[in-house]
């Protein structure tokens, strides 16, 4: 467990971003899914969850989801959406109710099922100080001492297929695979390779050029993208499975198929 | 810091260190029945109910209980026993060491789903850990006092 000597609910975000400014060990507290596990010694905890970051509000054109919603919410409120699927494999559901889904993108990890998902959507991180960020920048950069108030999504009927290999269930993944498809525009995005999710950008191409079936797509994306080795699998070993995977996905959006974002 | 919560209807006001797990402060107010499987968020044995909604104490961050109820097996005592009486019949209890948090993960299932399929079931329980039956007989158990559950609704 991080230990920390003060906890704090902030009475507004600009409070907390001053608290998180005032001193390196102080650190924003989500779920403390990750937190709990680290040895971390920090000075002051900043709890977000008085500050009416816990909604998911569901708009004509946008889907506007607060860092301090837990992934069991995105099942309950989005229930048959692509998030509520790319949730349901992480853990338990006693673990879903805690964990966040700011903790989940401040993270950035690689094998993050939400983050695979969001970056095949059209999804804006939005932070206090920042602003708002496409999430394949935000994946990308530097982390920086900023507080994530969550994540907008276009509503726009974008559709999307989720694929994942666990060695067992609960386990983190070995691989994961969204792929989306809005109209003749495809996005196939892979993470857990065991690195940070990536865009597939020649298979993209080549589906949305209508120049490839789903086997061309999926062993173009394998071709481009790196993969490593962890406990979990050798990167040669992810490279099979990561056709197999887009395949799936990329049949499953054929027709009326796959899952939109709410 | 200072806390105000209801623990198991009782209202508790205490000092705290701010980075004290929920599962430990439970513990030492006598609630016994909350383990610690392994603190890592794996196995589910530390299971109790937040406002209702059941959340792993090993990791849930004490202050924020402030305010909030919290509840244990020690809470629910006759629909343990009830559900218990029926995890004895199916054999599902070896050295019933994960039972508390499996109890509370499945009275919670039972208020959050209508008429469960076993997919579903499972899909619920899959946080649960135990080392000792295999799982068909709790699935058994389960089954059965739903189905009782159901018919006496
Ligand atoms: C046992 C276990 C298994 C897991 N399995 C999976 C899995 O299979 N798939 C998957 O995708 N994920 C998995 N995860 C990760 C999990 O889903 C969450 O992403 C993770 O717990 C972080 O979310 P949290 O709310 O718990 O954040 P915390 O632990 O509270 O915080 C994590 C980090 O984010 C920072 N932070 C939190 N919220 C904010 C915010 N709003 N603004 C700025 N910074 C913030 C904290 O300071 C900290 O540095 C697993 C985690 C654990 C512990
Ligand atoms: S002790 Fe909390 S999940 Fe194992
Ligand atoms: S009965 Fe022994 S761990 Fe479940």
């Amino acid at each position: 467990m991080a230990s920390f000597q003060n906890y704090i609910f902030p009475e507004s975000l600009e409070d907390a971003y001053e608290l998180l400014q005032a001193n390196r060990r102080n650190a924003v507290i989500g779920g403390n899914g990750w937190l709990a596990l680290g040895r971390q010694k920090l000075h002051t905890a900043i709890d977000l969850s008085r500050l009416g970051l816990g909604q998911i509000r569901v708009g004509p054109a946008y889907v506007e989801i607060g860092a301090m919603a837990t992934l069991r919410q995105l099942e309950r409120e989005l229930p048959g959406s692509l998030l509520a699927c790319c949730v349901k494999p992480i853990a338990g559901v006693q673990f879903r109710n805690l964990a966040t889904v700011g903790g989940s993108l401040y993270s950035r990890f690689g094998f993050s099922d939400p983050v695979t998902a969001l970056m095949a959507m059209d999804t804006t991180v939005l932070l206090h100080r920042q602003g708002d960020v496409p999430i394949v920048d935000f994946v990308w950069q530097k982390p920086s001492r900023d507080i994530v108030l969550g994540c907008r999504v276009e509503n726009n009927g974008r559709r999307a297929a989720y694929q994942t290999l666990r060695l067992s269930a609960t386990d983190l993944p070995v691989l994961t695979v969204a792929v989306s498809r809005l109209g003749s525009d495809w996005r196939v995005v892979v993470g857990a390779r065991p690195g940070k999710a990536m865009l597939a950008e020649e298979a993209s191409r080549l589906l949305s050029e209508g120049k490839a079936d789903a086997g061309t797509a999926a062993s173009a994306a394998a071709e481009e993208l790196s993969f490593g080795s962890n406990m979990r699998g050798s990167g040669g070993y992810r490279r099979q499975i990561a056709q197999v995977l887009i395949a799936r996905a990329i049949e499953q959006l054929h027709g009326e198929g796959g899952l939109a974002i709410c | 810091m200072l806390i105000t919560t209801v623990l198991n209807g009782k209202s508790l006001r205490q000092e705290v260190p701010a980075d004290k797990t929920l599962l430990d402060f439970l513990r030492e107010n006598g609630c016994l029945s909350v383990k610690r499987g392994c603190g890592t968020e794996n196995c589910g044995l530390c299971t109790v109910w937040v406002d209702g909604t059941p959340v792993l104490s090993c990791s849930y961050p004490l202050p924020r209980i402030d305010g909030h109820e919290v509840t244990t097996l020690e809470g629910v005592r006759e629909e343990a026993a009830a559900f218990g009486a029926y995890m004895a019949g199916e054999g599902a209890e070896q050295c019933g060491y994960c039972s508390p948090g499996f109890i509370m993960t499945v009275l919670a299932m039972e208020r959050e789903l209508r008429n469960p399929a076993e997919e579903e079931i499972n899909a619920y329980l899959a946080g649960c850990l135990c080392r000792c039956t295999g799982y068909s007989s709790q699935m058994r158990a389960i089954r059965k006092y739903l189905e009782k559950r159901h018919e006496t609704d």
